[in-house]
């Protein structure tokens, strides 16, 4: 057998998306964010919809996720992206729009924006990575930093009488009647992976049809701020993290 | 809709203008003394006509957000609030500048600081001319002393915002935004189609066609040097508007012994106290700047060689007059009268405060 009859359409497990580029990624090793974004780019490519998204960037360490996928961005101030998200959908409502945002961006400083826009049921997805920690500013406490996790402002740990409780942005958000679509998955196994693909995919198609707001929640690792290795990461993510944030679908109103 | 005679407040003539502009999106949050803008439009409805997007937000944060946000799409979109809400947004306005993108913001000014006042003022002034935002950025500052300017500058704003690529502000206050006048609104013209939207701003990010690269809006850049050249970028833009669009109206200034320089409902109010001034036989003329920013540091400068003394007067403790005694570069005397927290002075206060400034005017 030659390698060119290997090399066939239906042997083939695995290709670079078109639309993720050369760009070296800034993200650390075991990083949740490079999956997603090639996530992203995948779906973008299948759906055939690259000329109809757009995308609205965080702040934190997903800031440069218009480096790395070839559609078009805008770069949101920090929290804002469901705001932003609105309007472009609004003004454009024939457009695929998403918001990629972690927790910090997301159930901190922009709780207020995604709260309402939710609630509106605006037709946007909300991408929501979840590592319960601030990476891009060096690791300090988010809201969703587990009880007894070490960060950077919380040195000795979370503690609910300072620090209180670690906040289920996505349950919340689940109650709200604008959302059509609200399910939580990871990325540290290839079969989790291919159940945040269809998730991502399906509240893409939810916002290409007019059905309200989809927030596809991602527990993530963030080795570099957990101070552990990848693998470590990984199995701490699975430890802990799930059980505080358990995943699976939390509502789904649109029923393929 | 064709060019119409009408009888209404300035914040309802900003909002009809809005919809004959041919708007592509208004984001607001109620705040007296400016919320008839969003209620007028929300009673309008222009969705149905224009395709218009009139949209409550949960915040001023929020609105000036969407508005960054329709910007960036190339639209033509707006977002008015008062004082303590303009505040609020100043970050997003930071964000619009540095992202070279066009916008219009209405600030119908009320008295500060803190939450303050309903009441009129013009203590905004040095937020609007000199930043307000963090970091090296200048706003079109347009000035209405009437409810027909609050209608022309929506057309004058959205014109130069989208000619620089940089936001324009209209600075009014809560006497210009509440009081009823007549006024000529413009007809309709047509909202951009998408098509003209991407010829025109070839930046916007509209889902990207096969044919071009990503569009990204970002005001990101770690690289210094080049955040450097964005910096100068942005200068280079500010100093052809200084030198193109600064605007401004003369009062009785041939003959005048005096200068009175004033802006938008105080200007109107010193035009009466000139007339009376005249009718005692002191000559004092009026300059109204119309650009807030750009300043009309020129026409002062050569006025201030024919004239004895120059009041500043506004609606504040003393914000405009810096730019006018920048601009005489220590030629004559340049006092201040201001009235504060909401009091809006009458033509005879003004006067004597004239008199008591520039007691040799009388003889």
């Amino acid at each position: 057998m030659t390698i060119e009859e290997i090399i066939k359409p239906e042997n083939r497990v695995y290709a670079k998306p078109r639309l993720l580029n050369d760009n070296n990624m800034h993200y650390c090793p075991g990083c949740s964010h490079g999956v997603v974004h090639r996530l992203i780019a995948e779906i973008v490519e299948e759906m055939g919809i690259e000329d109809k998204t757009i995308g609205i960037a965080p702040v934190g360490c997903a800031v440069f996720a218009y480096n790395y996928v070839d559609i078009d961005w805008i770069e949101a101030a920090h929290g804002r992206a469901p705001a932003i998200a609105t309007a472009v959908k609004r003004l454009n409502p024939s457009r695929m729009v998403f918001t990629y945002q972690g927790d910090g961006d997301l159930a901190a400083i922009g709780t207020c924006e995604t709260i309402h826009a939710a609630n509106r049921g605006e037709n946007i997805v909300i991408i929501f990575i979840n590592n319960g920690i601030y990476g891009m500013t060096g690791g300090q406490m988010a809201p969703t930093t587990l009880e007894g996790m070490k960060t950077s402002t919380t040195p000795y740990g979370r503690r609910i009488d300072l620090n209180g409780y670690p906040l289920n942005i996505t349950s919340l958000v689940a109650q709200l009647d604008g959302t059509c679509y609200v399910t939580r998955q990871a990325v540290h196994t290839p079969a989790a992976v291919r159940k945040t693909k269809n998730a991502i995919k399906q509240a893409f198609q939810n916002s290409m049809d007019g059905k309200g707001t989809s927030l596809v929640e991602i527990v993530s690792t963030c080795s570099s701020g957990w101070k552990m290795t990848p693998v470590q990461a990984n199995k701490w993510m699975e430890e802990n993290m799930f059980a505080k944030y358990p995943l699976g679908d939390i509502k789904n109103t649109v029923k393929q | 809709m064709k060019e119409e005679v009408r009888l209404m407040k300035g914040n309802e003539a900003i909002a009809h203008a809005a919809i004959r502009y041919g708007v592509d999106g208004y984001f607001g949050y109620p705040i007296t003394p400016q919320s008839e803008i969003l209620e007028t439009l929300e009673a309008e409805m222009p969705w149905e006509t224009t395709g218009m997007v009139v949209l409550q937000a949960e915040s001023e944060v929020a609105a000036i957000n969407m508005v960054y946000a329709g910007a960036a799409c190339g639209k033509a979109v707006m977002t008015s609030s008062s004082s303590p809400g303009v505040s609020l947004k100043q970050e997003g306005i930071s964000y619009i500048a540095a992202g070279e993108l066009p916008a219009l913001i209405v600030n119908v000014m009320r008295g500060g600081p803190g939450l303050g006042t309903i009441h009129p003022s013009q203590a905004d002034y040095f937020q609007a001319t000199k930043g307000g935002g963090h970091g090296d950025y200048h706003l079109i500052v347009l000035a209405p002393s009437t409810v027909q300017e609050m209608a022309d500058f929506v057309t004058l704003g959205f014109d130069l915002a989208f000619k620089y690529r940089t936001p324009a502000m209209i600075l009014a206050d809560g006497i210009v935004g509440q009081m009823m006048e007549k006024v000529v609104l413009p007809p309709a013209r047509p909202r951009r189609t998408d098509e003209e939207i991407a010829r025109q701003c070839p930046w916007a990010i509209t889902g990207r066609p096969a044919t071009r690269k990503p569009n990204v809006i970002t005001t990101l850049e770690l690289d210094t040097a080049q955040m450097e050249r964005n910096n100068e970028r942005y200068q280079r833009t500010y100093h052809v508007i200084e030198q193109n669009e600064v605007r401004y109206e003369k009062f009785m200034t041939e003959d005048a012994d005096y200068l009175i320089v004033a802006f938008g409902s105080m200007a109107r109010i010193c035009q009466k106290s000139i007339e009376e001034a005249r009718e005692q036989g002191i000559k004092i003329g009026l300059i109204r700047p119309i650009t807030l920013w750009p300043f009309p540091y020129q026409a002062i400068k050569e006025l201030s060689d024919k004239v004895k003394g120059i009041l500043v007067v506004e609606l504040n403790a003393g914000q405009m007059i810096e730019d006018v005694r920048l601009a005489v570069e220590g030629n004559l005397p340049v006092h201040h009268f201001g009235r504060l927290g909401g009091i809006v002075p009458n033509p005879q206060e003004v006067l004597e405060a004239f008199n008591n400034k520039f007691p040799d005017a009388k003889k």
